[in-house]
């Protein structure tokens, strides 16, 4: 369907390649990586990229490479939970104020454009500094503030669809506001949702890993890529590989769901 | 005009009413409240933190702590920073001109860059690709990653710009300013830049398809006129809403990269605040940065309605 269409443009089966590969990468860490998780190689402390360590050594010797490898099984399962979540609330939110109307859409909007008014990641990194969370927690507050625009967008679809003939037709046939809401006019919504998913996914990435990268995020000594950034910015002159490759696979990992949302959303195939 | 101010003002009170109760529950969940800071001082004894306790009002019930707490921020009595024991609010505004700076430099340079990368994206096809890939990329990256590249090349590796601080130890003239603030700028900018070319991008595409452009096509209007007139006027409205709007994103970036450059500015005092868990410093930039966010929102409403005539004449 729309998938296969996007796949056609090279730039989008590159990006639907490297994704593939990255969550392969996470899935089989143990047996991909080149290292045990906590092995030190105590001769190679601060070691610069060579044939035995790709990408270095951190200042325990352990691995970066290694590091890297286990830190995706991290960020990743952050960036999906928490856009699963975001969306899931967006979309309850959105549908229920587009197909409600009146009070209830006026009350959930206000509290929408309030939500999306606060500074989003000041307010994150308080909650995270002040609730001390483990990766669950973490998910739970990254995938609440990011589910405003999806809300939007959402409501908008459901205020159009509601008012096309095949729902008049489910109605006159019987069915009930939660059964057309759900049966006949959420269908509609998917290619959308699945546009903010994809994007979603990027967002929660960069999210978790601006916090890790405040201290407040993912805890040492499980490895995430924002935690291994944070470990690093002391050191960048030094050993900038330690910097340099974590924040490389956030930016290419993002990249790839941005290329592949945009795709979806049909942005190359309209120009 | 007047009426329609007075309501969107009033309009900006639940949502910051919403903002302050989520803040001061937040900071009140905290092991220890707002006195954790104390509870790791091995010099404040038991009895101290009890006396200090009373003091702060913190054995009352916590809607009327809120109460008390919210009136007094009205009043701009902001309470008195937990690290150093000075006026938060004298605090909070001494760091305000350095990120004003910062804030506004870059924001003007991201719309200069995003009016021309949406522009020419809307109407060269053949650029447009670039332009999309590129505005893809800045979305994409991690802010604070591509300071510390940045930092890492221009500073450490080529000595061209300062890594970090407004000026140099000895204080230094104009340009020493300006070399202290071309990293920044370009962190912070290039973040906008990249959503704000792409917004504008597809509201020229669609400017360039109204009926107003054939007109003015017929009339014999050339085309550099007809898009950097007639179709340009019409994009420009929901572009300055979406800029302005944005404010809540500028003070997010004003933090990543104030502190990742040690810019001396609102943003780093809110970072060092963090570690300090200094919370009075922390609620008053929360509540001052959700105020600059409504009015700025309030201020993109005043534009599009002196921008747009059928909006005037409505109300």
């Amino acid at each position: 369907m729309i998938l296969r269409g996007a796949l056609r443009d090279r730039a989008v089966l590159a990006a639907a390649i490297v994704l593939g590969a990255l969550l392969l990468l996470a899935l089989l860490a143990p047996i991909l990586a080149p290292y045990r998780f906590d092995a030190l190689d105590l001769a190679q402390r601060r070691g610069a990229p060579s044939a035995r360590h790709l990408f270095g050594t951190d200042e325990l010797g352990r691995d970066l490479l290694t590091r890297i490898v286990y830190g995706a099984r991290i960020s990743l399962s952050i960036g999906l939970v928490a856009a699963v979540l975001s969306v899931a609330i967006g979309v309850t939110v959105g549908a229920t104020a587009g197909y409600a109307r009146g009070v209830a859409d006026a009350l959930l909007m206000r509290f929408t454009d309030a939500m999306l008014s606060i500074p989003t990641l000041p307010l994150l990194m308080i909650a995270a500094a002040v609730l001390d969370p483990g990766v669950p927690l973490l998910i739970a507050l990254v995938g609440a503030v990011g589910w405003m625009e999806t809300a939007r967008v959402v409501r908008t679809e459901v205020q159009s669809l509601s008012v096309r003939e095949f729902v008049t037709a489910a109605r006159a046939a019987g069915a009930r506001g939660p059964r057309i809401l759900v049966r006949h006019v959420l269908p509609g919504v998917l290619p959308t949702v699945m546009v903010a998913l994809t994007i979603a996914i990027g967002r929660g990435i960069l999210l978790e890993s601006a916090l890790s990268f405040f201290g407040v995020g993912v805890q040492p000594p499980t490895a995430s890529w924002g935690n291994m950034l944070y470990q690093a910015q002391t050191t960048m002159s030094s050993e900038p590989w330690l910097g340099i490759f974590p924040g490389a696979f956030i930016f290419v990992t993002v990249l790839c769901f941005n290329v592949v949302g945009n795709a979806l959303r049909g942005g190359e195939n309209r120009t | 005009m007047l009426s329609f101010l007075l309501r969107r003002v009033a309009q900006m009170v639940p949502l910051l009413v919403l903002v302050s109760l989520v803040v001061f529950a937040l900071i009140h969940a905290a092991p220890g409240g707002p006195l954790a800071l104390y509870l790791d001082n091995p010099n404040v004894r038991p009895q101290d933190i009890e006396r200090l306790r009373k003091a702060m009002g913190l054995d009352r019930p916590l809607a009327e702590q809120y109460l008390a707490w919210a009136w007094a921020f009205v009043r701009g009595e902001w309470g008195y920073s937990y690290a150093d024991g000075r006026p938060v609010m004298d605090r909070l505004l001494e760091r305000v001109p350095a990120t004003l700076q910062l804030a506004g430099i870059s924001a003007l340079v991201a719309v200069a860059l995003s009016l021309v990368a949406g522009v020419v994206s809307a109407v060269r096809r053949g650029v447009d690709r670039a332009v999309t890939v590129g505005a893809i990329a800045g979305i994409s990256l991690p802010v604070f990653w591509l300071g510390l590249v940045l930092q890492l090349v221009f500073a450490n590796q080529l000595g061209w710009l300062p890594s970090a601080g407004r000026t140099s130890f000895a204080g230094g003239g104009l340009a020493d300013r300006v070399a202290h603030l071309v990293l920044p700028v370009i962190v912070l900018a290039a973040a906008h830049a990249a959503g704000w070319s792409r917004y504008l991008r597809s509201s020229m595409r669609e400017a360039l398809t109204q009926p107003f452009i054939d007109a003015a096509r017929a009339r014999g209007v050339r085309e550099g006129q007809l898009v950097s007139r007639h179709a340009l006027r019409y994009a420009l409205l929901p572009f300055v809403t979406v800029v302005l709007l944005d404010a809540s994103l500028m003070v997010s970036g004003a933090v990543v990269t104030e502190s990742v450059f040690a810019w001396p500015g609102v943003g780093s005092l809110f970072t060092e605040s963090l570690a300090k868990r200094d919370y009075t410093v922390l609620m008053a930039f929360l509540m001052c940065g959700a105020i600059t966010v409504a009015l700025l929102s309030l201020a993109s409403d005043v534009v599009v309605r002196s921008l747009d005539p059928r909006l005037r004449d409505a109300a």
